[in-house]
């Protein structure tokens, strides 16, 4: 481990990817603080979920630095070293273990050794136990902690992936479209979910709500085409008139 | 909770019924009087052990394809090298009993003019290395095959064509005499297993008593694995494999592990098989075997254990009937049924009977409580 380049917590500088010639990261820079939330707004195609690819090691970049805790290098390491390191992901359509139970999803995701050897000879402890039942209580499914995960509702199980992901004990959430298809309240309710989780973690959202955005209030980056085209408050990027071109329309 | 208390009851279940074929299967042999109701054949001890090791091999077909979805089309190859590593042992058994009376070459050697014997042979005349190669050769063919398909992230339709090439080719190879291996006509003419004579009754009885012992304990090791948190990663990769990956476990070295435990589960099960069938050639490797295996595991019930070896049984049952009276209907037989299962009955045996099972206690707890049923039904 070498001394930090950079004190943010995540650093990518100049990341291109192109799929056969189409850029879909186009010199993207984007620095995340320790405890920051930050909200990725932008049309359809404008590069998030590539981003989030880029991150948590699924798509190799053509170029560029990806940097984590200013020392660990992003583009050569494979989806479960970064896991390990502590970035949690949160797919934009809920992906939990449907055949598993409620509390199995959370045990799977729960911190600890991730080797074959440990796993099959893995005890369940006590301690392992009361950091669920936190969990359950957390994400507000206690009453469930039982019922297979594929019985949720689509709410329950986008709140059971955050809690997979809390669970994981991350340094930094990739959490992408979480108030997708969900009623109002739970929209409310899931952004304070994540300001509380802010306090102490770093927070990537990807969202298309914008009153979601809003409510969470926090600095928003608007992505087009690849590359930050807008990045301030979120007053501030939707006074900009290219973003009001290009993504919230006139 | 009430799924645990569920397979508690299917392993007291299979646990049962084997210690039942082992006591009577020998008794109804042995001591029932010939010609008897209760007599059974002495042609039918070794058509039943066969049976028990195909069982044992859908087993180990089951845990990969149902709990953590690899569709291996290709375990016919494992179940086949743990039979030629059998083999090996009973030819050199044979000593200079065998036609050409060559106290250390196995007849087709002698045949072929060979002079000395190929120095993969040796050690093959003592049991506990014959054993090992047992586990050991499937055990690295299927280690450094996964190696290479699950790093480079084979999956699904892909893998299983893969495996298919790979029992296609090893048949080819086995085919050929300069391998070895007796080319198309295999290893047979067995003699003798630890001293004891292949074709004798007690013999025959022993090797069946083995074949439940095997199964029995290869059972028991396949329902262990799948409840420890190991199995719960299986199932996790089979359902959502990238957010297994996201979640910090390296899923190709999960693939491998079980990937190479079922090949040694197959390769025991092919050992069991040749002593009691008396021949291993190279038609195990063909394609097809591995894809019948598939559809007895199909027809039983996939990822629940219990339906691999009652599909096998029930499949192999049928065809031994059916090659007996239609044998010209059987292949027909055999894609009817696999089109049925798949249509008709996609969870297998196990599962309809399930479904059936919970529909008539649902109707029964209806009739006790006038109240709907909630989900605290559970």
């Amino acid at each position: 481990m070498t001394a930090p380049v950079t004190p943010a917590l995540l650093y990518l500088d100049n990341v291109t990817v192109s799929f056969d010639g189409f850029r879909a990261l186009n010199a993207l820079s984007l620095a995340i603080d320790h405890a920051e939330m930050r909200a990725i707004i932008g049309p359809n195609g404008a590069g998030k979920t590539t981003m989030m690819d880029v991150i948590t090691g699924k798509t190799r970049p053509n170029e560029g630095t990806a940097l984590f805790e200013g020392s660990y290098d992003l583009t050569t390491l494979d989806e479960a070293a970064i896991a390990e390191l502590g970035i949690g992901r949160k797919f934009q359509t809920p992906t939990v273990f449907e055949m598993h139970t409620v509390e199995d999803n959370l045990l799977l995701a729960l911190q600890g050794a991730r080797s074959p050897l440990a796993a099959l000879l893995s005890r369940r402890l006590a301690r392992e136990r009361e950091r669920i039942d936190a969990l359950l209580e957390r994400v507000r499914l206690t009453p469930n902690r039982h019922r297979r995960a594929g019985e949720l509702s689509h709410g329950q199980k986008q709140w059971l992936e955050i809690g997979m992901l809390l669970a994981q004990e991350p340094k930094l959430l990739l959490i992408d479209e979480p108030a997708a298809g969900m009623t109002d309240q739970e929209t409310a309710d899931t952004a304070d979910l994540l300001r509380e989780i802010a306090k102490t973690k770093a927070v990537i959202v990807v969202e298309h709500d914008m009153t979601f955005v809003r409510d969470l209030g926090v600095k928003v980056t608007c992505l087009h085409e690849g590359s930050m085209l807008a990045e301030g408050s979120l007053d501030v990027v939707s006074a900009n008139e290219r973003v009001v071109e290009v993504y919230l329309g006139r | 909770m009430k799924t645990r208390f569920f397979f508690d009851r299917q392993t007291v279940l299979v646990l049962s019924f084997l210690t039942a074929a082992a006591v009577l299967v020998p008794a109804m042999n042995g001591l029932a009087a010939p010609g008897s109701a209760l007599h059974l054949p002495d042609h039918i001890v070794p058509l039943l052990g066969k049976y028990l090791c195909f069982a044992l091999l859908a087993l180990s077909v089951d845990l990969i394809w149902g709990f953590c979805g690899i569709l291996s089309l290709g375990h016919g190859a494992f179940f086949a090298l743990g039979g030629y590593a059998m083999g090996m042992y009973l030819m050199r058994q044979i000593g200079p009993r065998g036609v050409y009376s060559d106290p250390i070459l196995p007849d087709f050697m002698v045949f072929l003019n060979w002079k000395d014997l190929p120095w993969f042979w040796q050690g093959f005349d003592w049991f506990p290395f014959a054993a090992l190669m047992v586990l050991l050769v499937p055990g690295c063919l299927a280690f450094v095959f996964g190696w290479f398909a699950f790093r480079s992230r084979v999956t699904g339709v892909y893998f299983s064509i893969i495996t298919q090439a790979m029992t296609f080719a090893l048949m080819l190879a086995f085919f050929r005499n300069d391998m070895g291996l007796g080319g198309n006509n295999g290893l047979t003419d067995f003699k003798e297993i630890l001293g004891f004579p292949v074709q004798a009754g007690s013999t025959r009885i022993a090797l069946f008593v083995l074949s439940v012992a095997a199964l029995a304990g290869g059972y028991l090791l396949c329902r262990w694995v799948v409840g420890t948190k190991f199995g719960k990663v299986l199932v996790a990769v089979r359902d959502a494999e990238s957010r297994t990956r996201f979640l910090g476990y390296r899923v190709e070295h999960y693939k491998l592990a079980v990937f190479t435990l079922s090949a040694m589960l197959a390769g025991v099960a092919g050992a069991l098989y040749v002593p009691q069938v008396g021949i291993i050639n190279p038609s195990e490797f063909a394609p097809a075997s591995s894809i019948e295996v598939v559809i007895w595991v199909a027809v039983g019930g996939r990822g629940t254990l219990v339906g691999a070896i009652l599909g096998a049984m029930v499949v192999n049952a049928g065809k031994t009937w059916f090659t007996g009276a239609l044998p010209e209907f059987w292949l027909f037989a055999l894609g009817g049924l696999f089109v049925f299962v798949t249509l008709f009955m996609p969870n297998g045996i196990l599962g309809a009977a399930g479904d059936l099972w919970e529909r008539s206690s649902q109707k029964l707890r209806a009739a006790r409580s006038p109240k709907p049923l909630t989900h605290a039904a559970e």
